[in-house]
This record gives C-alpha cells, structure tokens and sequence, in this order.
C-alpha cells in the first residue's frame, strides 16, 4: 500500500524529467489528436480564421485581382469614408436596425409566455410559429413581394381594403419601403426566437410565481415582475444577437428593392456587395467590412458593460 | 413543453375563474387564427397559386382559392424552368455541407473533449474567438480565398466545394457537440480503453452512438440551414447547371416566365425543407430551443 502510494507520488516528478519521446509521445496517444486535429484546422485556417486575417491585410491594399496588390495605407479607408452614400446606408441600416428593435423584438416574447400558458396543443402553436423560419428566404421574399403589390388588387391591399384601408405603395415609396422590409423580417424571425424565449421560460422557477400569488399580484404583475425580469438575461443576449444581425442585413433588400427606391433601403452591406462584386474594387469592400465589424465588436463591447449592471449575476 | 410543466403565470385555480377562463379562450383563439394566417397562409397560397393560372393570380390573388387548377404550371416550372436541376443542386450541397459540418465539428469537438492534448485550449479559443466575429469581415476575403486557394493555388470556383468546404467551419457546433460529449460519463471510454479500444473506436462505438441524438439536430438544422442560403452560392457557383434552387428563384422573376410558372417554382423550393420538419418537428424545436441555450 504505501509502496504504490510512494509510486504514485513520485510519478509525476520523474515525467517531468523525462526527454520527449515521439514513439512515447505517439502511443500516448499524441499522434491520434493530430491526426483529429488535421482536418479541423485545416479547414478553420483555410476557411475562417485565414480570411479574417486576409480581410484586414486587404483593407490596406488595392486588389482587381489582375495586378499584384499595392499597398496603400489608410487609402481605402479614406475612400469609403467619403462616400457621399455612406451616410444614407448607415442611416437606413441604422433605422432597420431600430424599427425592428422596437416593432419586431417583443413579438417573440409576447409569442413565447402566451405559448408558454397553454396547457393543450401547445406543440401545435410551437410548430405554427415556426414554420416562417423553414421556409427559405428567397422563396418567402419572392412571395411577400407579391403580397406587396402596390395596386389595389394586391394581397396585401386587397386585405386592408376590406377594413377600409389603402392602398398602400409598400416598397414602392421611399418612406414605407424600409417598414416594409421589417414587417417581412418580423415575419421570418419572430417564430425561431419565440422558441428559444419557450425553452428559457421553462426554466424559471414555479415558486416565485406562487410566492407573489400569495402576495396578491394579479396575472399582469407576475408577468411583469417575474416571468420578465427571470428572462432578463436571455432577453439581453437576444437583444444583442439581433442587433448583431440586423446591422448585417443584405438578402432582403438586395432581393426585394436591390437598394431603391432612390437608395432608400441601400444598407452597409449592400455597399460592400457592390464594391467588391458590381466595382471590383476588394479593397474598399474589405475596408468598409472592416469598420463595420469594429463597430459591432465596440458595440457588443459597450452593451456588455451596460447589460451587466442589469442583469442578474 | 411536456405535461411536466405543472403551472406558468396563470395557476390552476386562476384557470377556473369565469374572467380568466373567457379571457384565455378569446386570446387562445385569436392566437391560433394570427399563427395560421401568418404562418401557414403564405404557404397555402403558394400551393394553391403554383396551380392557378397566372391571369387569376395577378388579377385577384385572394380569389385564386376557387379557381380551377391547372397543374402543368407544376410540369412547367420543374422542366421549362429547370427547377428540377436546381432542386437537385439544392440537394447536393445540402448533404455535402451537412456532411462536411459534421465530420469537422466531430473531430473538433472529440479532439478537444475527450482526448484533450495539451494544446487543446489554444484550439479551442481559436474556435470560440470566430464566434464573436461578425460574418462580414471574411466573407469578401473568403470569396477571394475561393477563387485562388492560397499554397494550392486551385480554383474552387464553380464546383460544390466552393459551398461545402467552408460549411465546415462552423464553431457553433462544435460548441455544441463539445458540451453533449463532456455531458458523456468519462468511465465509458475508460472502459472501452481497456477492452483496447484506440480513439477511432471510442469515437465510432461509445461517443456517436451515445450522441445520436443532437447529430440529429444538428444534421436537421444544417440541411435546412444550407437549404436556405442565398448569396454564398449565388458568388461562388456562377454556372447555372450548378446552382441551387435560392439562386434560381430570383432570376426566374426578373427573367420573363409567366407568374403561375414563379409560383409553382416557389413552392416547389418550399415543401421539402417543410416536409422535413413536418416530420422531425420535434426534434427541430428542442434543437432550436437547446440552441438557444447555448448562446444564452
């Protein structure tokens, strides 16, 4: 017994001294996880962490592609930044990104407690809500601009003219072409968040609900001074995740108006798409990503610090 | 989302209050008529419109429920418009993307799991730190990278690779892989070491079939993931024999095929990813939800 005891001790001291042994290293077991490891970081240096790299090497360089790349500086950042467009894309990308914070976020949360009440065919509202999210996003944009037909015998039209209403231009106009888009991205999105707010109400603790019953808080209160506040956390990340997204934005506009009507749905990534494919010009696209990605890091950076205060530990 | 759930805000005696019980049978109804409408109305009108002729279609779109169908809008759109091909395509890179998401995060998650080199933390937060990373930093260098792969100087451009390869890059799996296979009790694979096992056979007799589980929902969430990707294929894959079906769609509307002809080609883009989660709906919505999880 104490002899084993006195081996184990000792072992590790004397591993420690002992060289590197490949045929030693090899049967421990070393060779296998490089052999896991091949594919893995072959495909992350090739395919993510390279291109990150890339990017930022890009952003101060002239590329067509054609002739060897040249470096020049901040030049690209100075290009993008006096784009006269650069403005009106970061305010309608700006703008998304608040009418869809203010409109589309507490749909899903609202979607998700009155879900989280039933007690029958729960599954069945589950799956209703989720469908949007199956559907492909070309396929459902192609059929919502068909809904925003803006005559009078368009889907959409025809519907609120029934109630009087209408019709409404839609993507047609300057002014209503961004909320539309919104209206279409609530659509897609609300259902899939709705599910992730059920999953995190399942966790919030029974007892509270009875303590502040007992308390004599109405069905409103408990909502408002429980079921929220115990959801605060994944609310934040939420928040943050689509704030992350919708700075992103591309497909939608770039399908349903292509940035019109005069540039009022031209985003952030749509310029970078047309300076890299429509321009050629790599090296303002990789600049103007640049900026874009520092500000969304400063951003996730600053809600952090600010969240944290709020939330709970 | 099971009978587990004893109580939500509203308790069992609160339920049998007259005011509340009226109250929650009016917003369960309207809820139900709101998700049918929003969610399964478009769909609808999609499988009705793709057998309507285009004429009713433009003219009067909410009456198109009782115009006579008019299926070869259907053959039309499968032939004439090559929905077929494209379906195919869509096809493709889906199982290839799946596949390849799947055997890298594996390996990743395996690797930094279970047999944990003493590197393994330096990989690891390699692979957490793209994370964090907005998509658009790489995605104009990743095109370039497509175009010219750097050492191998090869030109992926135009083959499945270009989609499938960086599909593999996904650190979200591996994350969540990671976590089910720590969740996975280490004396398994003790024992089968000593039964002279070597990692491969751990791998392929303890841990993937004790994962069965969330590789299904992962496989799930990626096919319809990869089902739903637009721009990547529509830069890398320029050839029309190639591309899938979301790259298809759009140019079919701009080009000057009759709406009807649009229409059945929407819908025939929509009904596989819908079928498959007509089937695995469960799956998808624990999957989703877990998901969640792992980001909150």
């Amino acid at each position: 017994m104490t002899k084993t005891l006195e081996a184990a001790a000792a072992a590790p001291a004397r591993r420690r001294r002992k060289p590197f042994n490949p045929v030693r290293w090899a049967r421990g077991g070393g060779l296998h996880a490089v052999l896991f490891a091949v594919p893995v970081v072959l495909v992350y240096v090739y395919f993510s962490w390279g291109p990150v790299i890339q990017g930022l090497v890009l952003s101060f360089q002239k590329t067509n592609l054609i002739q060897p790349a040249e470096w020049v500086g901040w030049g690209n950042f100075t290009y993008v930044l006096s784009d006269p467009g650069l403005v009106q894309a970061s305010l309608n990308t700006a703008y998304f990104a608040v009418l869809a914070l203010v409109f589309g976020f507490p749909i899903p949360i609202v979607l998700a407690v009155l879900i989280n009440e039933l007690r029958k065919y729960d599954t069945l509202y589950n799956a209703l809500a989720y469908l949007p999210a199956i559907v492909p996003p070309v396929a459902a944009i192609l059929l919502w601009k068909f809904f925003y037909d803006p005559d009078a015998t368009g889907m959409f039209n025809t519907a609120l003219g029934w109630v009087g209403l209408g019709p409404f231009p839609w993507l047609n106009a300057e002014n209503s072409a961004m909320p539309s888009i919104v209206l279409y991205a609530t659509w897609a999105g609300a259902g899939s968040t709705a599910i992730i707010y059920i999953a995190a109400l399942s966790t919030v603790r029974t007892e509270l609900y009875e303590a502040a019953e007992i308390d004599g808080a109405g069905i409103w209160r408990r909502v408002w001074h429980i079921t929220l506040p115990q959801l605060r956390n994944v609310i934040f990340v939420m928040m943050l995740l689509q704030l992350i997204g919708t700075f992103q934005i591309f497909t939608e506009p770039f399908l349903f108006t292509g940035g019109g009507p005069n540039n009022a749905t031209q985003t952030i990534l749509l310029k970078i798409y047309n300076y890299a494919f429509v321009n050629g010009d790599f090296g303002a696209a990789t600049a103007l990503s640049v900026l874009l990605a520092a500000f969304l890091g400063l951003l996730s950076v600053v809600y952090y610090f600010v969240t944290k205060r709020w939330s709970t530990a | 989302m099971t009978e587990l759930k004893d109580r939500g805000v509203v308790s069992v005696s609160d339920r049998r209050r007259p005011l509340v019980r009226t109250w929650f049978g009016v917003v369960q109804a309207v809820l139900l008529v709101v998700l049918i409408v929003s969610g399964l109305g478009p769909l609808l009108w999609a499988a009705k419109a793709s057998v309507s002729p285009s004429n009713d279609i433009v003219s009067d779109p909410m009456g198109i429920w009782f115009s006579p169908n008019d299926w070869g809008n259907l053959a039309l759109a499968w032939n004439g418009a090559q929905i077929g091909r494209s379906l195919g395509n869509t096809v493709i890179l889906a199982v290839g993307s799946t596949l390849s998401t799947l055997i890298v995060s594996v390996a990743a998650a395996f690797l930094l799991s279970v047999l944990r080199p003493k590197w393994g933390p330096w990989l690891s937060g390699a692979i957490l730190a793209t994370l964090f990373l907005p998509g658009v930093v790489s995605f104009v260098p990743l095109y370039l990278t497509i175009l010219d792969l750097p050492l191998l100087n090869i030109s992926l451009q135009d083959t499945f690779w270009a989609v499938w390869l960086p599909a593999g890059a996904s650190a979200f799996n591996v994350v969540v892989l990671k976590r089910f296979f720590d969740s996975i009790p280490r004396e398994y694979m003790e024992a089968a070491t000593i039964d002279g096992a070597g990692p491969m056979r751990i791998l392929t007799m303890v841990v993937l079939p004790l994962s069965r589980p969330i590789l299904g929902v992962i496989v799930l969430l990626s096919i319809v993931g990869s089902w739903k990707e637009f721009l990547w294929p529509m830069l890398v894959l320029s050839n029309p024999d190639l591309q899938p079906v979301s790259v298809m769609l759009p140019r079919l509307a701009t080009g000057n095929s009759p709406l009807a002809v649009q229409m059945a080609a929407v819908f025939l883009s929509i009904i596989i990813p819908v079928v498959l989660f007509a089937i695995f709906q469960k799956q998808f919505l624990r999957g989703v939800g877990t998901a969640g999880g792992v980001k909150g």
